[in-house]
């Protein structure tokens, strides 16, 4: 049988050690009424059949088009020493590492990890990483309620909408009064959440970049917040800290992301992680694993899980969050990634993002009919309003070779015939001025 | 002595990788937006960054490398082919925004591995429906404790407690609370089951679930399973199965037929998949009809021979998570449930328990044994006595068999066992490492009694010794220059 290695002499001998003459009676204490004789699932394939029967449903999948496509995820190049370095088995066989003298690498690599996050976001401490950005947020807002003793959280509608919709999952179970609050045109409507902030409120969720793409200056409204003593919790798109300001800097408290961008393939959405740094005032709330470096008996350095006072190890149902796992293996992925990239390469990359960006906006702007919906900044992403139903356009545009973007009608009210843009490092002028051409022919051939 | 971190390696203007030559005009952010300092990050060669992750791979144990018998883990072989096929084009680079824009079209085969999974699991649990969109066991479990409170909620039936007994995975209590519940804590009975006079007692109609994992963290399948399924359901309770420890019945008995109303599944346990040191994981939820409406948004289902998304109905609790969670790892897990079939995972849990067995009853006379009955896919020891007489603890034995190129069995857990010890060897290993495991245990406990000093010092072939844990938390060092 696959991969059980028992010959049937070893299993006579074990048996025999064991004091009992079959394998059933292993299961004696299973009443016999609970059992089944056997599951309604056909027979073991052998490995390569089993290849040949994989291969046939990836080739079902189309992967030959030119993705312009981003809302969270983003289709950037992945190095090859990332894949190389991951799939390493010593990594990748690997448990949680409960044995710290036996898991040396894995614990300096979040070390290493958490620090990455430090640097990029600008905040004191991050932990080993979440399972991906939205429930990263969702937690992000549990501990705005937890520090602040307040039952009321702000969301604001440029929040990525399938994060706010886990968001209220989440905070739906718990006494927690949750508040959207619209945009203004394409970006935060300011006055009216300066308007909503009082008492009551334990914290502000925003995005930076939002989901339309569009950068805006949050220092005024942080103040305000403070001032009420309420936190600000932003997601961010990570490669936009290559060269946008920093979240600490507008005195962000809690600062959450989507790791795929870092380093990882798109994979339909999964497996990514998320990354979440605080204040180091609030590291007590932080939830999921924190490695921390000491040293061991013999004074030599070494790295440990710790803080594990508030997991779900000790104190159970006082834990600060039920997070066991993490995406270790994704998290060590965008630290090789960072580190290949460097100071230099990072700012590099986020700037290509934006230059890029700024070309295919520019050029798409200069088609009749088409309007650019975003009047402020933005990165790498934009809104195009365009003169037909949006679903047709994006049909046509992929019959083309090209996905064109996000249809938001799908999305969000009012956002009928608008498609989310997004170019990355990996797209190519060529390609640019291939979407812009085809574009003009879809919606009837006039530039 | 001081360890090289990735940023002590670091030499100004060194790179590791080219970027595609910028094709277009150079843009720069207009100033109020823009960061005032680059971020610190270090600068080194690709050859630096390969060398440096590798000698750091090496100081880790492995289940490649290394026998892994730590207890309510399941840490068994995983096959290469689950790798090859994740690996596939085809699979990795789909955007799931394809998902935003109804292009189902386009990814058919990434459709069909959702479906074929979510029958699969059906199939194993007895359950009617799953969704993969959970994206860890404790995440499951919180979906499934959700749709409880959905359930209840509909009904307007408002219920305050959830009952799990003190041998639970502390993710049990924890998801309890993240959902708005109190906990009842169920003490065990002399035979490691939980006390069913005192689950009676605390049975209520305030109590929305009872949490159990079958079978148990110490090994233990609680015979009365049935009589406690009625029980809560005569007070209008729901049954949630925590199946972490599934690996010790595929297709012995069925959470569904017992009469169990939620299940999660950790695929990267019993279904192995790499956990990567700490994850992915995923853990897929499956429910029986009375909890469908409840399942969360994102699902397939197929009309006219081609798979669409579904969105849940009218009771939905909403999302989890964006997409279809950790999609490449329910992606393996098929892979593997694939490779073993029907006939394999019956056969799978079998020798898991075989080993189990084997080794509870070769180390028997060595050490305390809370509960010396037959146990499923994992046995728990103490290490009480050898604490008592001779000060060698178990965490003392685990540091031992670290010297040994063992990982060291799960210790201190479950809670209610003293100088608890709990192993689990899993299917995959052979009875060669399995005796050796057991010779390096009985030579702990002789050690033990002829020199327990000896053990102050395990271990000591690994590079570092015992942590200081305490200096770890006073003085919080968990940032690089912060």
């Amino acid at each position: 049988m696959p991969y059980t290695p028992h010959t049937k002499d070893e299993i006579e001998l074990m048996l025999q050690t064991i004091g009992i003459k079959s394998e059933e009676e292993l299961f004696s204490s299973v009443p016999s009424n609970l059992r089944v004789d056997s599951l309604d699932i056909e027979d073991g394939l052998d490995e390569y059949t089993t290849f040949e029967k994989f291969k046939a449903l990836a080739s079902k999948n189309v992967t030959d088009k030119t993705i312009f496509l981003g809302g969270g995820y983003y289709d950037h190049i992945v190095p090859s020493a990332v894949d190389a370095l991951s799939s390493r088995a010593e990594f990748y066989t690997a448990y949680t590492p409960y044995q710290a003298e036996a898991s040396q690498g894995t614990l300096q690599v979040l070390y290493e990890y958490q620090s990455l996050v430090c640097k990029l976001t600008g905040m004191d401490v991050s932990n080993a990483s979440m399972y991906d950005g939205a429930t990263a947020l969702a937690e992000a807002a549990l501990m705005a309620v937890r520090i602040s003793k307040k039952n009321k959280i702000l969301i604001d509608a440029g929040v990525n909408p399938t994060y706010i919709k886990v968001v209220q999952t989440y905070l739906s179970f718990r006494e927690i009064e949750v508040e959207i609050v619209d945009l203004k045109g394409d970006i935060s409507d300011f006055e009216t959440i300066e308007s909503k902030i009082d008492d009551s409120v334990a914290g502000y969720l925003f995005q930076n970049p939002n989901f339309l793409g569009s950068i805006a200056s949050f220092e005024k409204i942080i103040e305000k917040l403070h001032e009420k003593g309420a936190l600000a919790v932003s997601s961010v798109y990570a490669v936009s800290l290559g060269v946008l300001k920093e979240p600490s800097s507008m005195g962000v408290d809690i600062v959450t992301a989507d790791g795929q961008c870092l380093g990882n393939y798109l994979s339909f959405g999964g497996p990514s992680f998320g990354l979440i740094a605080t204040k180091q005032e609030y590291i007590r709330d932080l939830p999921g694993r924190i490695i921390g470096k000491t040293v061991d008996r013999d004074g030599k350095e070494m790295f440990v899980l710790t803080m594990q006072a508030r997991e779900q190890h000790i104190r159970r149902h006082r834990a600060t969050s039920n997070i066991c796992s993490n995406q270790n293996l994704l998290a060590l992925r965008s630290t090789i990634y960072l580190s290949l990239l460097g100071k230099e390469g990072f700012v590099e990359l986020a700037n290509s993002c934006h230059s890029k960006s700024e070309y295919l906006k520019e050029n798409l702007s200069k088609i009749k009919g088409v309007e650019i919906f975003n009047s402020s900044t933005t990165f790498s992403e934009f809104v195009i309003k365009t003169p037909c139903d949006a679903s047709d356009i994006l049909e046509a545009m992929s019959s083309r070779g090209i996905y064109a973007g996000i249809n938001l009608g799908n999305l969000f009210e009012g956002f009928e015939n608008a498609i989310l843009v997004s170019v990355t490092e990996k797209r190519t002028k060529e390609q640019m001025d291939n979407y812009v051409e085809n574009l003009i022919e879809v919606l009837g051939g006039e530039a | 002595m001081s360890v090289l971190t990735i940023f002590d390696k670091s030499q100004n203007g060194r790179k590791g990788i080219a970027l595609p030559k910028l094709d277009v005009p150079r843009l720069e952010i207009p100033k109020e937006f823009k960061r005032e300092q680059k971020a610190q990050l270090p600068e080194l060669s690709e050859f630096d960054v390969v060398r440096h992750f590798t000698n750091l791979s090496s100081k880790n144990f492995a289940i490649d490398k290394n026998f892994y018998p730590l207890g309510s883990c399941t840490m068994k072989y995983n096959p290469k082919i689950a790798e090859k096929v994740a690996g596939l084009d085809g699979f990795i680079s789909l955007h799931p925004h394809l998902v935003t824009n109804q292009m189902g079209e386009e990814v058919q085969g990434t459709l069909e591995v959702v479906d074929l999974l979510e029958q699969k699991l059906c199939a194993v649990t007895g359950m009617s429906a799953f969704t993969t969109t959970p994206q860890a066991g404790a995440h499951g479990e919180m979906l499934g404790i959700m749709m409880i409170h959905k359930y209840h909620e509909s009904r307007n039936d408002k219920r305050k407690y959830v009952i799990v007994p003190d041998s639970s995975h502390g993710t049990n209590p924890a998801t309890a609370a993240m959902v708005g519940y109190e906990v009842i804590t169920i003490k065990s009975d002399e035979n490691g089951a939980m006390d069913f006079e005192e689950f009676k007692a605390k049975m209520s109609d305030e109590v929305a679930a009872v949490m159990l994992t079958v079978p148990n963290t110490l090994g233990i399948y609680n015979k009365k399973i049935k009589e406690i399924c009625t029980l809560a359901h005569e007070y209008g309770a729901m049954m949630y199965y925590d199946g972490a420890n599934m690996n010790a019945i595929m297709g012995v008995a069925r959470p569904g037929d017992i009469g169990f109303d939620v299940i999660h599944i950790n695929v990267h346990k019993t279904f192995a998949t790499p956990h990567g040191g700490g994850g992915p994981g995923s853990g897929p939820v499956g429910v029986n009809e009375k909890l469908k409406p409840f399942l969360p948004d994102l699902g397939v289902k197929k009309v006219d021979g081609k798979y669409e998304f579904t969105n849940g109905g009218s009771n939905s609790i909403g999302k989890i998570s964006p997409f279809f969670g950790n999609y490449g790892i329910s992606l393996r897990a098929l892979v593997y449930m694939t490779v073993l079939g029907g006939n394999g995972m019956k056969n799978a849990s079998s020798k898991a328990v075989l080993n189990a067995n084997y080794i509870r009853v070769k180390l028997k006379d060595y050490f305390d044994m809370p509960f010396d009955t037959m146990c499923m896919h994992e046995c728990v020891l103490s290490a009480k006595t050898l604490a008592k007489e001779h000060k060698v603890t178990a965490m003392d034995i685990a540091k031992y068999l670290l010297d040994f190129g063992m990982h060291a069995p799960t210790v201190y857990f479950p809670l209610i066992v003293k100088e608890a010890i709990m192993i689990e060897p899993t299917e995959t290993e052979n009875k060669q490492t399995i005796d050796e495991f057991c010779q390096k245990m009985i030579d702990a406990v002789n050690l033990a009694k002829e020199d327990a000093e000896a053990f102050r010092e395990y271990p000591k072939t690994l590079g570092v010794s015992r942590p200081d844990d305490t200096r770890a938390i006073k003085e919080l060092d968990v940032c690089f220059n912060c």
